[in-house]
């Protein structure tokens, strides 16, 4: 397929691998921030065919994976309400808040709807006039815009019965947490190209000098995980941490001015617990004061729910890099897709549901 | 005797219904029963087998038969490029075919709901019996019930099917072997994205047609030309090409090694697919089969299917190996390799 099939060339990623293979002195650590990335690395075989002295780590950016516990349960419970039309993206609906999971809600009767756009809720909330419809807000920078953008539509609309739950969270802050844990192992990034489309990619020069880490803005098909992962070992090697734009047939460095109006229009930046790291200060988005009537919280009066982890679940040491999924000892057994223990599990993008789908062939991974 | 030998005239009559909708009347059993009936299922099917308008029909049969049943409720009734009328005899009719049946004889169950317009049950009745005439079979028993509104979803319709096994056919889960090939009779996924794409009412630029056919004429002629070397038949509808090899896997202990640029797709599917964060291996599919066949008979194999309308875009996707048993492993694009495992739960379309 044009535009794809070029990107999926093995005499390309062949030659990248080779060249890279010629620089690598010694062992490196380099997170992939994306889901998506972990995905194509695993899907496509990547993993397997690097340099033995590559350690690939399986990064924090996948949104249905870092949504924490507390707030699934809000959108479980906004599901169960009588009126009320739960829309959301298809990932979340498999993932367990404390106790069920949106999918069950929807089983059991609650009206929960899968979109592709935040747009198709706003449609929804104009043709139930007497219903409340509530669109799950979740994602990375990369969502936001279209998710503002609903926000936008339903109030030039003059839509009274139309809000979001927004469970927004932000790369940078999250690189600055795990670069500064004491545990940190990571030596070099792969930033997530489609944040960086959206998002440019000024606000990554700080971090890349304060922690004197590379970081490389790659996109997610094989060949250009491969040329990132070049990239960044080339930089290692030389000692340089420098932001380079793998991805710049997507990636301008200022990104997508207008998008970037809408997000700050419609949300404002705020503190947020991610699923298994924990709280990062100034890594979410919540919607703003101008736009507070399409605030699903405060019109619904969710109150802060404090709700614990599964204890089995090592997600937070997965999602920094610590663990690798199959050395979780629930992997496979008492943790499945069809039975996931934590989110990492569960969406098509969490590593743990990755390595479980495409399990590298050559790996010793048991599934039962 | 096969399906694709025959020439049919597919305008089969048009049922005339002196009311808009279905009520629960119509599945009384009473007057409003009879008179959808004659007017609608004797009228477009009418043959010897109904003609009887007895509580079954007397079937005369020898040898070994191959029996199947499913149920088909797929939403929307009607989709681009057919109708759930024409799904259930489809769907029944290539069960059939894969055990290496020659499909005669299906039955009809409906299950509407009250409120369903009579044009829609109309075409549905319609697409049963092009279907039929297609594949060569006839409907010989039925029902229909209707069910309130709010307690279905406008048609469920069940189908049972039956017809003697070839002569030549011997079709085993357990005949599969390291070294046989595995080959897909064409492009794969294009059924399932056509039904998504019009439930989620995704707008693409090209309209994408479901594939739904009979394989009943495909799955004759080469049991006809190579019996025994075709080791297994499988429609890889629910759960698609991955979950369908997976069967064979688990069930065998054999491995199966695919290669995925081998693969056939329809690029407007493949785009789709891409899009929705989907893999085509888990998309159902309703036109194509797979086949897993002996090693030197294979090239043979395949240009007869190529040579055929229902197998044009055949094509070789694998082979069985004695390694990795019980798993399916692909070789990516790219040249990695990974596991595929058999579908859990339903496919969900992905966030960003």
């Amino acid at each position: 397929m044009k535009y794809l099939s070029e990107y999926r060339d093995e005499k390309v990623v062949k030659a990248y691998l080779g060249k890279l293979h010629g620089i690598v002195t010694r062992p490196w650590k380099i997170m992939e921030i994306c889901g998506g990335q972990t995905h194509s690395l695993v899907k496509n075989g990547v993993l397997q065919m690097l340099p033995e002295e590559i350690t690939m780590v399986h990064g924090p950016g996948c949104p249905v994976c870092v949504t924490p516990l507390h707030i699934i349960d809000d959108a479980i419970d906004l599901a169960q309400r009588e009126n009320v039309i739960l829309c959301s993206f298809g990932d979340m609906l498999r993932v367990p808040g404390s106790g069920k999971s949106l999918l069950e809600i929807k089983a059991s009767g609650g009206d929960v709807r899968i979109v592709y756009s935040p747009l198709e809720a706003v449609k929804l909330a104009a043709q139930n006039p007497d219903k409340e419809v509530v669109f799950f807000a979740v994602g990375f920078e990369t969502t936001a815009p279209a998710n503002a953008l609903s926000v936008v539509q339903a109030s030039k609309l003059g839509l009274e019965n139309y809000s979001i739950l927004a469970s927004h969270v932000l790369v940078p802050p999250a690189m600055g947490a795990i670069l500064s844990d004491p545990e940190n192992v990571i030596d070099g990034f792969l930033a997530a190209g489609h944040v960086c489309t959206i998002m440019g990619t000024d606000e990554y020069d700080p971090i890349a000098e304060k922690y004197r880490v590379p970081i490389v803005v790659t996109g997610f098909e094989p060949v250009d995980l491969v040329q990132g992962i070049y990239m960044a070992v080339s930089q290692l090697e030389k000692g340089t941490h420098l932001v380079e734009n793998q991805y710049a047939r997507m990636v301008q460095r200022k990104g997508n001015e207008l998008a970037k109006e809408t997000i700050h229009d419609v949300f404002r930046t705020s503190d947020r617990v991610w699923r298994g790291i924990g709280e990062i200060p100034a890594s979410g988005y919540e919607v703003s004061e101008q736009y507070a009537k399409y605030d699903a919280r405060k019109k619904f009066g969710l109150a802060h729910r404090e709700v614990p982890e599964n204890p089995e679940c090592i997600a937070g040491q997965v999602l920094k890099g610590l663990k690798k999924p199959h050395e979780c000892p629930n992997f496979g057994t008492k943790c499945t897709p069809e039975n996931p223990l934590g989110a990492p599990m569960v969406s098509s993008e969490g590593a743990c549901a990755a390595y479980y789908h495409f399990s590298n062939f050559d790996q010793t991974v048991t599934v039962s | 005797m096969t399906g694709s030998k025959f020439s049919f005239q597919l305008d089969c009559p048009v049922p005339k219904f002196d009311f808009d909708m279905i009520t629960l009347g119509h599945g009384s059993g009473g007057l409003l029963t009879h008179r959808l009936l004659d007017a609608g299922v004797f009228t477009v099917f009418d043959n010897d087998y109904l003609r009887e308008a007895h509580d079954g029909a007397y079937l005369d049969l020898q040898g070994k038969t191959a029996f199947t049943t499913d149920s088909f409720v797929v939403s929307p009734i009607l989709f681009p490029g057919g109708n759930i009328g024409e799904l259930a005899v489809n769907g029944t009719v290539n069960d059939v075919a894969m055990c290496g049946g020659i499909p005669k004889f299906l039955s009809l169950s409906f299950i509407l709901e009250e409120g369903l317009k009579m044009d829609t049950f109309s075409t549905i009745l319609q697409g049963v019996q092009n279907a039929c005439l297609a594949a060569g079979v006839q409907i010989v028993t039925g029902d229909t019930k209707v069910v309130e509104k709010g307690k279905g979803d406008q048609v469920f319709i069940n189908t049972t099917g039956l017809g003697p096994v070839h002569t030549k056919a011997n079709i085993h889960m357990s005949r599969v072997r390291p070294g046989d090939v595995v080959i897909t009779s064409g492009l794969v996924a294009t059924h399932g994205i056509a039904i998504m794409s019009v439930r989620e009412g995704l707008e693409f630029e090209t309209v994408l047609l479901s594939d739904t056919t009979n394989l009943n004429g495909l799955v004759m002629e080469l049991l006809d030309a190579f019996g025994e070397d075709i080791h297994f038949f499988r429609d890889p509808t629910r759960g698609g090409v991955a979950s369908a090899l997976n069967e064979v896997t688990k069930s065998i202990k054999v491995g199966i090694d695919l290669d995925q640029r081998s693969i056939p797709m329809e690029e407007g599917v493949e785009g789709a697919c891409e899009m929705l964060g989907l893999d085509p291996l888990y998309v159902a599919n309703e036109g194509i089969l797979i086949t897993i066949v002996q090693r030197e008979k294979s090239d043979a194999i395949l240009h007869l299917m190529r040579s055929h309308e229902k197998g044009k875009n055949a094509s070789i996707i694998g082979e069985v190996t004695e390694e990795h048993p019980g798993q399916v492993v692909i070789r990516s694009t790219i040249g990695g390799r990974r596991v595929v495992q058999m579908l859990a739960g339903e496919q969900l379309p992905r966030i960003c």
